[in-house]
């Protein structure tokens, strides 16, 4: 047999071809494979790589579980010390096996949990955080420094001198620091995400879950049932040997499984993770659907975000075993008593031959039994003082060896470990003791409910002390806790709540339920103790550790304690325990009864610190979705766009549109395009797509009260066919948008807005119609799509649109400027404004979107053989600045009033009201010093300032010089033959034929002329244009 | 995402459809001209800043457009209840505020 692994890069340890004979060491599937234990298909072997060595696993393995079948325990570095690290659990709450894996091209992945990843052919995984190997590693020098660096070294330690930090410290921190490095290529997968609505969610199939799905599900109610492993079952999936109503656990899993497989009403789904319970019962399930797969379809997503929202929950998440703290407590070989229980019954693999078990709760004696039926040698060190008859009994059958009131204080190795420290507990402390052999240490310190999913809702938990645990308290959402989840320990009690708790939430959604009554014959479980230290205290200069992730010891948080902190938020935060990628879920209860018992106080009084989702890391690309690249934010385009795009125009993004920006012709850059552009359109005419600007239609008996009301200027007695600039405030004074307004009948105007400002405007306007100005009967409608806007402007703009319009006479005194009417342009319905953003001779034509296209066109015809252009946003922004005309947004920032951009003259000073016109008159709006709108012209007529530019007084001052404003516009004018720009300066117009200077950032100073901002055609002679 | 009972639509609809507008119930003066400094700095800027029950308008934007109330429990972030706009603040007995 061969396979073909996916070549990625040339190092040799990635050789393209293997074959399997000459590669692996030991017998298929791993040497410390137990004969007829497990679930793993041992039919079905294949290969993968860590750190270039070919792996043999079996289908179902994970990489973890495969590595320990080869007998490598060995995985990563540490995050801080650099200390050897292997595997300490079998699931997701994995804080040290952290792997990277390579799943082809672009699909490099770091800080991968190993007891998570399944193994599949060809899968390439390395370890972390090691340099130049994972044997032998520089940054292991840390671990022998490490008086040095323990609780706050960071906060004490770089603090001086300050230049220091971003120099020095942070990048040596940086490179020193981390697990994995981040992928360097854009991610090719797709993620994508779905809603789902179910009378009710089971968070976690294992034995409580599924009870709790086939009591809702019999009872008719719609039930998913989610867990983040691969197959449901959970804690059943290690315990073959229990037995449930007269059934072996698997063939009761199995049948479980095929009777939630056959309701239509029931939705299992495996691989898919809780990570956030929200408001109102909506949870966020992660499913992974292609990280297993060796060849996934092609298009198929890596991951599906379901957002479920369900009128009942059931949280059966279970629990998680708590290591024990005590010196060396991490070194390879070292883990939890339930994993290496998994590792032997899902997986059939041996974790050790020679197994010391520290022992506080009567799983641990199970799992002894079992691993020493399965040939290891096996000892027990009890902490408590004795345990029950039939738990001992087991374990006295299988041949293990067990000492009560003993623990365990010590471990020695390196990569691996070869021997632990067991001592008597006489009164509490540690005595004498003997150094065992061995070759691996069960660590089985008490069981933690998973009350993560709970703590999201913000519902209350309550400290038990005889399990020393919190436990799900009083509920915000309408959701209920079962199984071990909610403290029961056990498979009968499991069974028990699961169908309880699925009967209750199927009844409260509406369906009769009757929970079903199992009988569990055999059951492992039994009593649970809990211990956090072996020793309390003894640690002082040992590396007993609380938290793998963050290499936070016993020490660490004691050291916090006796420097002031009092609350566990404050001990968290000091010595980063529990703020790792596992969010603490091995360390957190360890960490608080240490911090507790240094504090002389009870655990809830030192408090736990909040579990924030995801629960477990989740990836980016989920969040994200489809919203990335163009589908990051819709994208808005006129009817037009097509056109521009046909003709080359190069776009910009304006709010959600997309507009033409320029339209450069052969050998064209910006700065020559809208040069070209503007002249030819003062020259001639240039035609401009303005079909973006925010339109509404304001319709009804009070249209011109309402108006009147909302804007600055006197519009009550805007004759019909006419416009006016507007001005709108807010109640505050500021400017917050301006447009024309086309008074159409006495019942109708066209309102146009900024381009950004289209919904903004409505939303206000809105508001004051429907819970301010209710007096007034007036309708508003949203028409930005509904037109195209073709604005044509320059001295011969009469002459290209006079042949295409029907029904309307557009001379200059028939049609004023500032006019509006509807007539028909190339034979389409249309409404015709003449006004002006250039100051030049200038119409809006109006046509609906549907016709945009071809109005364009005929328009565009008739400019061309006049010498015309079209011209874009660019070009649109000079012309009108050439005018002093401001853009809202770019030459005001919310902070503007009229009165400081030159337009008080928009004010309707004679109305009794409008919006903004009280705040106008507050003291500040009316003190000196505002800044205005004024123009500058620079000493270099070829020097374009760059807006932002800050302006100081000048010259001859001496740093630090107080800023006085900034530039809004700056551009190059071809009509002016030079650069010019607009500026808001303090008390500007006062210093109008004065100097001011900008800074550079290249430390010289620009010196400018502080200019009225009217740069073109002061008597607007322009306007008029020629005649048809 | 919070689930939102519109009352003029009369159904409950997801919070995305939904735009928050401010603190409920600050009248804008008949004569805005006519309110001296401190009073109109008042209605400008001051506003509740509840621990607890909080009324609030919301706007149905992606549904009927219309503006209506809210009362909403700042610290657990549910909605108690809504009313249309114009209509006085419900008093909310212990148990509902509950």
């Amino acid at each position: 047999m061969s396979l073909t692994l996916p070549r990625t890069d040339a190092s040799p340890q990635h050789a393209g071809t293997l074959t399997k004979p000459r590669a692996i060491d030991g017998p298929v599937g791993g040497a410390y494979r137990v004969a007829g234990e497990g679930r793993v298909n041992r039919d079905r072997p294949m290969l993968f790589t860590f750190d270039g060595r070919v792996i043999s696993a079996l289908e179902g393995d994970t990489v973890a579980s495969a590595l320990l079948a080869s007998g490598i325990h060995l995985l990563g570095r540490s995050f801080k010390y650099h200390r050897p690290r292997g595997i300490l659990t079998a699931g997701s709450e994995e804080p040290n096996a952290l792997i990277g894996t390579d799943r082809g091209p672009g699909r490099r992945e770091p800080n991968t949990r190993a007891t998570v990843q399944e193994v599949f052919e060809g899968l390439r995984t390395t370890s972390q955080n090691r340099w130049p190997s994972l044997r032998f590693d520089i940054g292991a020098v840390n671990d022998l420094a490490s008086p040095l660096i323990g609780a706050g070294f960071y906060y004490k330690t770089f603090m001086k001198p300050r230049g220091f930090w971003d120099k020095v410290y942070e990048p040596l921190i940086r490179k020193a620091a981390g697990l994995g490095t981040a992928p360097d290529a854009i991610d090719p997968d797709i993620y994508t995400s779905r809603y789902a609505h179910a009378d009710v969610l089971v968070v976690g199939a294992g034995a409580a879950g599924i009870a709790a799905a086939l009591a809702a599900g019999r009872a008719g109610a719609s039930v998913m049932l989610v867990d983040e492993q691969t197959e449901i079952g959970g804690g059943l999936l290690s315990d073959p040997d229990a037995v449930i109503d007269g059934q072996p656990a698997w063939n009761w899993l199995a049948a479980a499984a095929a009777e939630l497989d056959g309701m239509a009403n029931v939705t299992v789904l495996p691989r898919a993770t809780a990570i956030a319970y929200n408001h109102q019962n909506m949870v966020a399930v992660a499913e992974r659907l292609t990280d297993h797969l060796a060849e996934p379809p092609a298009g198929m997503p890596r991951e599906r975000l379901w957002r479920v929202r369900a009128k009942q929950v059931v949280l059966a998440q279970g629990a998680l075993e708590k290591p024990m703290v005590f010196a060396g407590n991490d070194r390879p070989g070292v883990m939890l008593a339930s994993a290496a229980h998994t590792y032997l019954k899902r997986y059939g693999v041996l974790v050790g031959k020679q197994i010391i078990v520290a022992s506080a709760h009567d799983s641990a004696w199970a799992t002894a039994a079992a691993l020493a039926e399965a040939g290891a040698y096996v000892r027990i060190a009890e902490a408590r003082a004795d345990v029950p008859g039939p738990v001992r009994q087991r374990a006295v059958d299988a041949g293990v060896e067990f000492d009560f009131s003993m623990v365990a204080t010590g471990t020695a190795g390196r990569d691996r470990v070869y021997a632990a420290q067991l001592q008597l507990l006489r009164d509490g402390e540690p005595r004498g003791g003997d150094w065992f052999p061995c070759d691996t240490v069960l660590m089985a310190g008490g069981w933690t409910p998973s009350v993560h999913l709970f703590s999201h809702t913000k519902g209350k938990l309550r400290w038990d002390s005889k399990r020393q645990a919190f436990l799900p308290g009083e509920c915000t959402e309408a959701c209920v806790a079962a199984g071990a989840g909610a403290g029961v320990w056990g498979l009968d009690g499991a069974l028990k709540t699961g169908s309880e708790a699925g009967a209750s939430v199927a009844s409260a959604a509406g369906y009769e339920a009757e929970p079903a009554k199992v009988k569990v014959q055999s059951n492992c479980f039994g009593d649970v103790g809990s211990i956090a230290e072996a020793a309390p205290g003894s640690y002082a200069s040992a590396k007993a550790f609380v938290d793998y992730q963050n290499d936070v010891t016993a020490k660490d948080v004691r050291q916090a304690v006796q420097e002031g902190m009092r609350s566990i938020e404050h001990v968290k935060r000091y010595t980063t325990s529990g703020m790792a990628t596992d969010q603490g879920k091995s360390s957190n209860i360890n960490a608080l009864l240490i911090a507790a018992e240094a504090l002389g106080k009870s655990p809830p009084e030192v408090g736990l610190t909040t579990f924030r989702p995801p629960y477990t890391p989740t990836t980016f690309g989920l969040f994200a979705n489809h919203h990335r690249g163009a589908t990051f934010d819709p994208e808005r385009r006129t009817s037009i766009d097509a056109w521009a795009a046909d003709n080359g125009a190069v776009f910009e993004p304006v709010s959600q549109w997309r507009r033409a920006r320029y339209f450069p012709r052969s050998g064209e850059n910006m700065d020559a395009a809208v040069l070209r552009e503007c002249a030819t359109t003062r020259e001639a005419c240039g035609v401009f797509d303005a079909s973006t600007l925010g339109k509404i239609e304001v319709t009804g008996p009070d249209a011109a009260e309402f108006l009147n009301r909302i804007y600055t200027n006197p519009l009550a007695k805007l004759p019909v066919g006419k416009c006016r600039y507007a001005l709108l405030l807010g109640e505050d004074g500021y400017i917050r948008d301006d447009g024309i307004i086309g008074r159409l009948s006495e019942t109708r105007f066209h309102v146009t807005t900024t381009t950004g400002g289209a919904a903004r405007v409505l939303a206000m306007m809105e508001d004051y119609r429907q819970t301010e100005f209710t007096d007034l009967k007036v309708w508003l409608t949203s028409s930005t799509e509904q037109w195209a806007t073709v604005a044509i402007n320059g001295p011969k703009a009469r002459k290209v649109l006079a042949p295409l319009v029907d029904g309307l006479d557009i001379a200059h005194e028939a049609f004023a400027h500032m006019s509006i009417a509807e007539c028909a342009v190339a034979g389409v319905p249309a409404r015709l404004m003449r006004a002006s953003f250039t100051g030049e001779c200038g119409f809006e034509v109006n046509v609906p979107a549907r016709h945009g296209r071809a109005v364009w066109e005929a328009i565009w015809a008739s400019a061309e053989p006049h010498g015309g252009c079209v011209y874009g946003t660019e070009t649109m922004h000079v012309l009108r600045a050439e005018k002093g005309f401001i853009i809202v947004g770019q030459d005001t920032d919310g902070t503007v009033t009229p009165d400081d951009a030159g337009l008080a003259w928009a004010l309707g000073k004679k109305k009794p009201d409008f919006v903004g016109k009280r705040g106008l008159m507050r003291p500040d709006l009316t003190a000196s010093g505002r800044k205005q709108l004024v123009g500058l012209m620079t000493e270099d007529p070829t020097l374009r300032l760059p807006e932002g530019a800050q302006i100081v007084r000048g010259p001859l001052q001496p740093p630090p010089m107080p800023m006085i404003g900034h530039v809004t516009s700056s551009y190059r004018s071809a009509a002016l033959g030079r650069t010019f720009a607009m500026a808001l300066i303090e008390d500007g117009r006062s210093l109008i034929g004065s100097k001011v200077e900008l800074p550079t950032l290249d430390g010289e100073r620009q010196s400018a002329e502080v200019v009225k901002p009217m740069f073109y055609d002061a008597e607007n002679a322009r306007l008029v244009g020629e005649p048809a | 995402m919070l689930l939102i009972y519109c009352p003029y639509c009369e159904e409950e609809r997801p919070e995305a459809e939904f735009t928050y507008a401010g603190q409920a119930h600050i009248v804008r003066p008949g004569n805005p001209s006519d309110m001296s400094d401190d009073e109109f700095a008042a209605f400008l800027f001051m506003r509740d800043n509840a621990k607890g029950v909080h009324a609030e308008r919301w706007r149905h934007t992606h549904g009927c457009g219309r503006f209506f109330n809210v009362l909403r429990d700042t610290v657990t972030d549910k909605i108690l209840m809504t009313y249309k706009a114009g209509e006085p603040r419900p008093a909310l007995s212990t148990e509902a505020a509950q």
